[in-house]
Order: structure tokens, then C-alpha cells, then sequence
């Protein structure tokens, strides 16, 4: 856990003071809509088709029992009683009224959560692996860079206004769980030769109506010259970046269009002639900020504890230990993943009830810590194995043990047409439908790893380019029409999905879904092969066939 | 009809005859030609305190009068989300 110090509560709670008032002066009639619009999207408040949503963000996916419990009471308090996770490590509440959003606000203050830049033309939400500091073999916890960077770039004038949003994620191991590849910048910790501590930096990923995998800019940027090397890269976008077409203003647009060489020589230059800027991290900063993250004091524990053995004969537990339970760097130790995908939910809620609950396991079994992961998921990160039969039966009565982490229901959905107001195309009855058809816990475990991902539209919130299967939702002639695509991913080989064939109705989705599904068991080399390696092995023109022969 | 969210809450309202917001379909002001509809829009749109982002949207008329949500859009925001809210407790 990271324990905030007094000026990050001193801003913090300044923020609630000032969107205090500028609700009061809007809600008065002293500011227009247009003059409150910038400030209410400042403070991850947007509005969508029926009410206010309020975004509010979790810095690198790590938080309390305490600030969890605080979600679940803004959810009872404000909201109808759940919130939505989403895939950027952020909560949004769909339901809260604008006169009540301060005290929401404050509420959360209270426990050093904010919604500072969840929306807006500025840094969000530096994102990283929900594994971070537990993960075997990483580099190093890479939340600690994070939170560098937020505190460099929180409220940092030269990046309240960039030409578009700008989006950061990190990781420090070998399988990238943070979707470095479609963020504006991924940074990968890695070491050089030497040894030292550094960053692969990449730039210009992202997706929405242009989707672009990120290029690596920089093989290695020394740890200590990455907040000075981030500044050039949002320098020179900042002065190149495109502000008279949204459509072609984040930093994607601009490498695609100097090329990377071109945009990285951009970016030397502009590093050099920046000098010394005070902007190096020396020893003393980087362990000022390790010091504010608390690590658990681990028992020494056996790697097979008797609790374990025992539970090996129940078949539940045994199917969900193998699908949801992770190894963790500490003997003894686990990484649980709590499925938020429960067949026929929609994916990525939770309810108040099960927020509460989840803060109690944590607090029971965790450490008292909680992770969000960009699928959509939480994750309890430090269980003592003798723990998971008892921990297991918890999450089951809760429905938050669905043993389908990485499966074909652990379906990653934007909010669409039932919530949002850019949307085309609704997501998640079409993602419930789906966790229908392929409830069958073996036959999903006989599928394998396979990643669904929707969008309700073009702006891709639901990362459908980078699905396995990526079903986006468009608009034709008033009725809603998806599209289909196969072979993406957003891993450390991170591709954009092949359009497998024409859009098909709504009603249509789920067939052909289950078309490809059973294509690919057909076609597969073996049963270990995934789907999106046969994919790749064939391309897509055999599942092509097969799925649209009788269409 | 007009139809725009409400500013202290976000709630779906609809534009009356009588110059005002109502949350229900059934009392909005049903317009049938492009400049009525721009007049109603101007209208609602200078009421900036009372709500947010007004459009114009259409509407089904059907036998004996009632009014329907023009599309799916409108349907949803008049009727709520097409899915089951419930969340496993």
C-alpha cells in the first residue's frame, strides 16, 4: 500500500473545496454548461444517457479495505448500490446526482481517493500491473514509478492541456498484464548490461477509431531520466500534437504520420536542449517514494500446506484454485483473482454487498490490500495458501469465484448503449448472452485462454481491437449490427484483430461467436494450442469459411 | 420532441408545451415540422439552469394518441437499461 503524505491530502481536499463550489456556482445558473463542462470533466464527471457518471481512479490498481469499503458507501449512499470497474484501473458510479457529487467527493478524500484527471485532456490515471510487487520474476514493483510519475504530472500546467487525452501504463515483468502496447506511453522496467534499472519506452499505442500498436522509442531510458524523458516526449507532442480535429490528435496520429525516427530524433532533440530541469530522480527521491509503500511482513510458510492437500479432493475447489489462483513471490502465497464476470452479470460490477465483503476477506486474508486489473477483475494479492479452501468458500457465497479468469466468459465489456451516451450499439447483453452459452465450466476449460472483447463503439473503451475475439458494436439504418474480429491481442506480442467477415444483427452475435469457437476447436494443432495462436498459425481466412460458408 | 438531462441530477426530461421539463415522454411537446422543432429547441436550449444538452429526438405516435421513443436510444432513455441491474450479492 502507498500511504499518501500531507500535501498530497492538502490537494486532495483542497479539489473537494473548489468543485464544491463550482457545483454551487453552476447549479445556481453562475456558470453555463459550457464554462462548467471542462471543470466537471476535470473531476471524472461526466454525463451519460440517464444520469452524471463519476469516475474515480485507482492509482495503479491498488487500494485498502478501507478505500474499498468507502466505494461500496458512495455506491449505497449516491448511487443505486453498485459500481462498474473499469479497464483503465478507475471506478465509475453511473447513477450519482451533480448536487450530491462533492459530498461523494469528500467522502472519498477522507481515505486519499480522488477522481483528479479520470477524464479530460490532460495525464490519466498511470496505470500498471495488478501483480505489482508479488508478481515471481519482475524486475522491480513498478508501482513506485507510477506514482513518480502522477506526482510529477498531477496538476502539471504543461499537461492540463494537451491536444488529447494521454494515457501511461508500466510494467516490470516478463507478461505484460498492463496493455503497455495500446497506451500513449507503455514503459517496460527492465535492466541493461550493466545492470542497472531502466525503462524500454514506447510510444504512440492506442485504439478508438485508429488503433495503433505502440513502437519502442528508446530500448532503455535510466530510471533516474525518465520523468526528464516522458517531459520531452509531451513536449513535443504538446507542440506537434493535432488540436483542430479530435479525430486525429492523440500522440498516435503524430508518430504515425513523422514515423517513429522521425518522432524519436523529435524527442532527443527536444530532450537535450531541455538541460537539467530538475528534473533527474536521485537515490534519495526514488526511495522517498519506496518508503511510502508498506509491504506485508510475510510468515514463513510451507509451499503445500496440509490445508491444501486436504482440499485437494473437492472438485469445486480444486477447478477454481487451477483457474483463479496465481503464484506469488513468497513461498507460501497466492495471488487470487476474484472473477467479477458471473454467468448472465454484467461484467466488471460489483455490488455495495460485495465491495463490503471483499474489504473483510481482504482484511482477513490479504493483508488488508486489494488490485484492479484492467480485464475488469480484482485480485487479492497476498493469501497464505492454507487460507484459499476457507477463502474459497467465502468468494463462492459472495459469486465473486466464477472459475473463468482468463476464459471465454471472462469477457472484458464497456459500458454501451445502456449506459453510455457515445455508444451505438449496447455491450452487455450481448456479453451476458455469451457468459450463457459457454456456462459450462468444461467446456469453457476445453476452449482454453481466450479473451472476448467488446465495444460499443468506435471509441473502444472495451479494447475490442485487442480481443481474441473483438466484437465491436456500429449503427445501420437504426438497428444495432456488430462487427467481428479475430487474432488480437494486448500482451507483450500485442496485434490488432483481422475483420473476419461482414457485421451481423444483434440477435446474430452469439451464433457466430460460438461459429468460431467451434471453428477453432476443429482446427486447432492441439488441445494446448489457443485460440489466438491458431489464429495466427492459419490465419483467418479458414474460421472465415467455416463461420460464414452457411451465412 | 426535446428532450435534454436534468442539471442537478442528470435525469431524462422532456421539453413541454408549457415551457418546462417533465420527466415523463407523455407530457413532452410533440413537434411535426423542422422549424417548429428548432423553435422548441431554442426555447429549451436558453433554460441552461434547468437542464443539459438538449437535442431533438423522435418519437412514435401511436393509435389513440401515445407516444413512443423514436429509437433505441430514446427507449433506453426513457425506459431505463435493457439488462438485469441486480449484481450477485
Amino acid at each position: 500500500m502507498y500511504a499518501y503524505d500531507e500535501l498530497d491530502r492538502t490537494l486532495i481536499n483542497e479539489r473537494v473545496s473548489e468543485f464544491r463550489d463550482q457545483v454551487t456556482r453552476r447549479l445556481s445558473g453562475e456558470l453555463t454548461e459550457d464554462e462548467f463542462k471542462i471543470l466537471r470533466l476535470q473531476n471524472g464527471v461526466y454525463l451519460q444517457l440517464h444520469a452524471y457518471m463519476f469516475r474515480v481512479a485507482i492509482p495503479y490498481g491498488t487500494l485498502s479495505s478501507k478505500q474499498l469499503r468507502r466505494f461500496a458507501h458512495v455506491a449505497r449512499r449516491y448511487d443505486r448500490g453498485y459500481g462498474h470497474f473499469t479497464t483503465r484501473q478507475n471506478i465509475q458510479f453511473n447513477w450519482i446526482k451533480l448536487a450530491e457529487l462533492p459530498d461523494a467527493l469528500a467522502d472519498l478524500a477522507e481515505v486519499g481517493i480522488h477522481a483528479m484527471q479520470t477524464s479530460g485532456n490532460n495525464m490519466r490515471n498511470v496505470t500498471s500491473d495488478q501483480w505489482a510487487g508479488v508478481a515471481p520474476g519482475e524486475i522491480e514493483d513498478p508501482r513506485i514509478w507510477s506514482e513518480l510519475i502522477r506526482q510529477h504530472t498531477t496538476l502539471h500546467p504543461e499537461f492540463s492541456f494537451l491536444p488529447r487525452k494521454f494515457k501511461i501504463a508500466i510494467t516490470a515483468a516478463e507478461h505484460d498484464r498492463a496493455a503497455i502496447k495500446i497506451h500513449d506511453i507503455g514503459l517496460r522496467l527492465h535492466k541493461n548490461a550493466d545492470g542497472e534499472t531502466g525503462f524500454e519506452v514506447l510510444v504512440g499505442g492506442g485504439l478508438g477509431r485508429t488503433p495503433f500498436i505502440a513502437k519502442t522509442i528508446k530500448p532503455f531510458v535510466s530510471g533516474r531520466d525518465i520523468l526528464s524523458y516522458i517531459e520531452a516526449i509531451l513536449r513535443v507532442y504538446n507542440q506537434y500534437g493535432r488540436r483542430d480535429n479530435i479525430y486525429k490528435a492523440r500522440i498516435k496520429i503524430l508518430v504515425h504520420e513523422l514515423g517513429i525516427e522521425k518522432f524519436a530524433k523529435e524527442v532527443d532533440e527536444e530532450w537535450k536542449a531541455m538541460g537539467d530541469v530538475g528534473l533527474t530522480l536521485d537515490h534519495t527521491a526514488i526511495e522517498e517514494v519506496r518508503s511510502r509503500f508498506s509491504y506485508p511482513a510475510y510468515e514463513k510458510l510451507p509451499h503445500m500446506p496440509d490445508e491444501l492437500k486436504q482440499a485437494a479432493h473437492d472438485k469445486l475447489f480444486e477447478r477454481w484454485r487451477k483457474n483463479s489462483v496465481s503464484a506469488h513471490k513468497v513461498q507460501g502465497y497466492s495471488i487470487v483473482t476474484l472473477s467479477l464476470k458471473p454467468v448472465g452479470g454484467p461484467p466488471g460490477d460489483a455490488s455495495a454487498e460485495q465491495m463490503d465483503a471483499v474489504a473483510d476477506l481482504a482484511d482477513k486474508y490479504s493483508f488488508g490490500e486489494i488490485r484492479v486489473g484492467h480485464e475488469q477483475n480484482l485480485a487479492l494479492p497476498h493469501v497464505a495458501k492454507r487460507d484459499l479452501p476457507a477463502l474459497f468458500k467465502a468468494l463462492d457465497r459472495l459469486g465473486l469465484a466464477t472459475p473463468n479468469v482468463n476464459l471465454v466468459t471472462d469477457i472484458i465489456a464497456c459500458p454501451g448503449l445502456d449506459y453510455c451516451s457515445l455508444a451505438n450499439a449496447r455491450s452487455i447483453p450481448i456479453a451476458q448472452e455469451l457468459t450463457r452459452r459457454f456456462a459450462n465450466h468444461d467446456t469453457a476449460d476445453l476452449i482454453g485462454r481466450l479473451h472476448i472483447n467488446i465495444s460499443g463503439c468506435i471509441n473502444a473503451c472495451g479494447h475490442h481491437h485487442v480481443g481474441h475475439i473483438g466484437i465491436l458494436g456500429v449503427e445501420k439504418n437504426g438497428e444495432e449490427f456488430y462487427q467481428i474480429t479475430i487474432g488480437g491481442r494486448a500482451d507483450e506480442n500485442a496485434q490488432l484483430g483481422t475483420l473476419i467477415g461482414p457485421a451481423v444483427p444483434y440477435a446474430e452475435v452469439a451464433d457466430v461467436i460460438e461459429d468460431i469457437v467451434e471453428a477453432y476447436l476443429a482446427l486447432r494443432d492441439r488441445p494446448e494450442e489457443l485460440f489466438v495462436d491458431t489464429v495466427k498459425r492459419l490465419g483467418v481466412e479458414p474460421i472465415r469459411e467455416r463461420v460464414y460458408a452457411t451465412r | 420532441m426535446v428532450t435534454a438531462n436534468r442539471t442537478w441530477d442528470g435525469a431524462v426530461v422532456y421539453r413541454t408545451a408549457k415551457q418546462g421539463w417533465s420527466t415523463e415522454l407523455s407530457d413532452s411537446a410533440i413537434v411535426t415540422t423542422s422549424d417548429e422543432a428548432r423553435a422548441l429547441l431554442a426555447e429549451a436550449t436558453a433554460d441552461d439552469v434547468g437542464a443539459v444538452g438538449p437535442y431533438i429526438a423522435p418519437v412514435e405516435l401511436k393509435d389513440g394518441g401515445k407516444v413512443k421513443p423514436g429509437n433505441l436510444r430514446e427507449h433506453i432513455r426513457a425506459k431505463g437499461v435493457t439488462i438485469d441491474l441486480q449484481v450477485p450479492a
